[in-house]
């Protein structure tokens, strides 16, 4: 008989919000383990705003990932990069 | 992988198009990683002129144990150290934030723990699993608006897509601290997005 099973956040309790949103990150990097993920996902399959949370941040991390790279050097910096290159390796 | 070893050969043998190629390549990031570390554009511009010398001088010793880019960037995480120091400031990340607090507003939720109302939603692109394009050109501007542990970190993973174990080890950070400060980075930057679409 377990005594203290109300006590134990990691007992088959389920999550709320404000814990959910704290999980995302380890969530969508796989490092969650296997219970709390169970948990993770349960919450996800019945709350609403939790869904609409996680799909958000999928979004916003793949506009990261899509954003264009940052313009390339001037001419004047690839020039004075080449002829070091020269110097050096020629 | 294969890209990489042919530009790495190309380099090795000389042939100064590559290196046009790789600067081209990878200047900007270097640039945008460089202001993560350094407080000034001019400290920046050093750190990068210095990063890419200590490229064509590694590049005989390098042997591609790992990637090339990761490689460059490891150089411009020492470089941008040395310089930070040298500019009296704390060595970058060296105290790692302690603020274990919450990411979202704990005021959105109620006494249970649940969402007081619905969440705020960020626009999405409808043919698309992305933000929408007013969205996204926000982007960059609420990422430099980061504290600059949680800037370079997010730069690092998200913006430019270099695994995590070698962010920690290019920060010279834990795991877990890499992704404590992702996690507080992803969640600032959408309470800055957040606010654009209320405005």
């Amino acid at each position: 008989m377990r005594l203290f099973k109300r006590r134990h956040r990691h007992d088959h309790d389920e999550l709320v919000c404000r814990e959910f949103v704290e999980l995302v990150t380890d969530y969508l990097e796989g490092m969650l383990p296997e219970d709390e993920r169970a948990r993770f996902e349960a919450h996800l399959a019945e709350c609403n705003g939790c869904a609409g949370y996680l799909e958000d941040m999928r979004r916003l991390v793949a506009s990261l990932h899509e954003t264009p790279e940052p313009p390339v050097a001037d001419d004047a910096t690839r020039e004075a990069l080449l002829a070091a290159f020269r110097d050096l390796r020629g | 992988m294969d890209d990489e070893s042919q530009m790495l050969e190309r380099l090795r043998a000389g042939d100064e198009v590559a290196f046009a190629e790789l600067v081209d390549r990878y200047d900007g990031a270097l640039r945008r990683l460089a202001r993560t570390f350094v407080k000034t554009n001019a400290a920046a511009e050093d750190v990068v002129q210095e990063t890419w010398l200590g490229v064509i001088r590694g590049l005989p010793a390098f042997e591609g144990r790992s990637s090339l880019k990761t490689w460059i960037f490891r150089i411009l995480a020492n470089q941008a150290r040395t310089r930070a120091v040298k500019d009296a400031r704390n060595v970058p990340f060296s105290s790692i934030e302690t603020d274990g607090g919450p990411t979202v507003d704990p005021s959105s939720f109620d006494g249970d723990g649940r969402w007081a109302s619905a969440p705020e939603r960020l626009d999405a692109d409808p043919e698309a699993a992305l933000l929408s394009a007013e969205l996204r050109a926000e982007l960059l501007g609420a990422v430099d608006m980061l504290p600059d542990a949680q800037r370079a970190v997010i730069t690092l993973r998200d913006l430019e897509g270099v695994p995590a174990t070698e962010v920690a080890e290019l920060l010279d950070i834990t795991d877990a601290n890499q992704r404590v400060l992702l996690h507080r980075a992803r969640a600032k930057v959408r309470a800055a997005l957040v606010t654009e679409v209320q405005v």
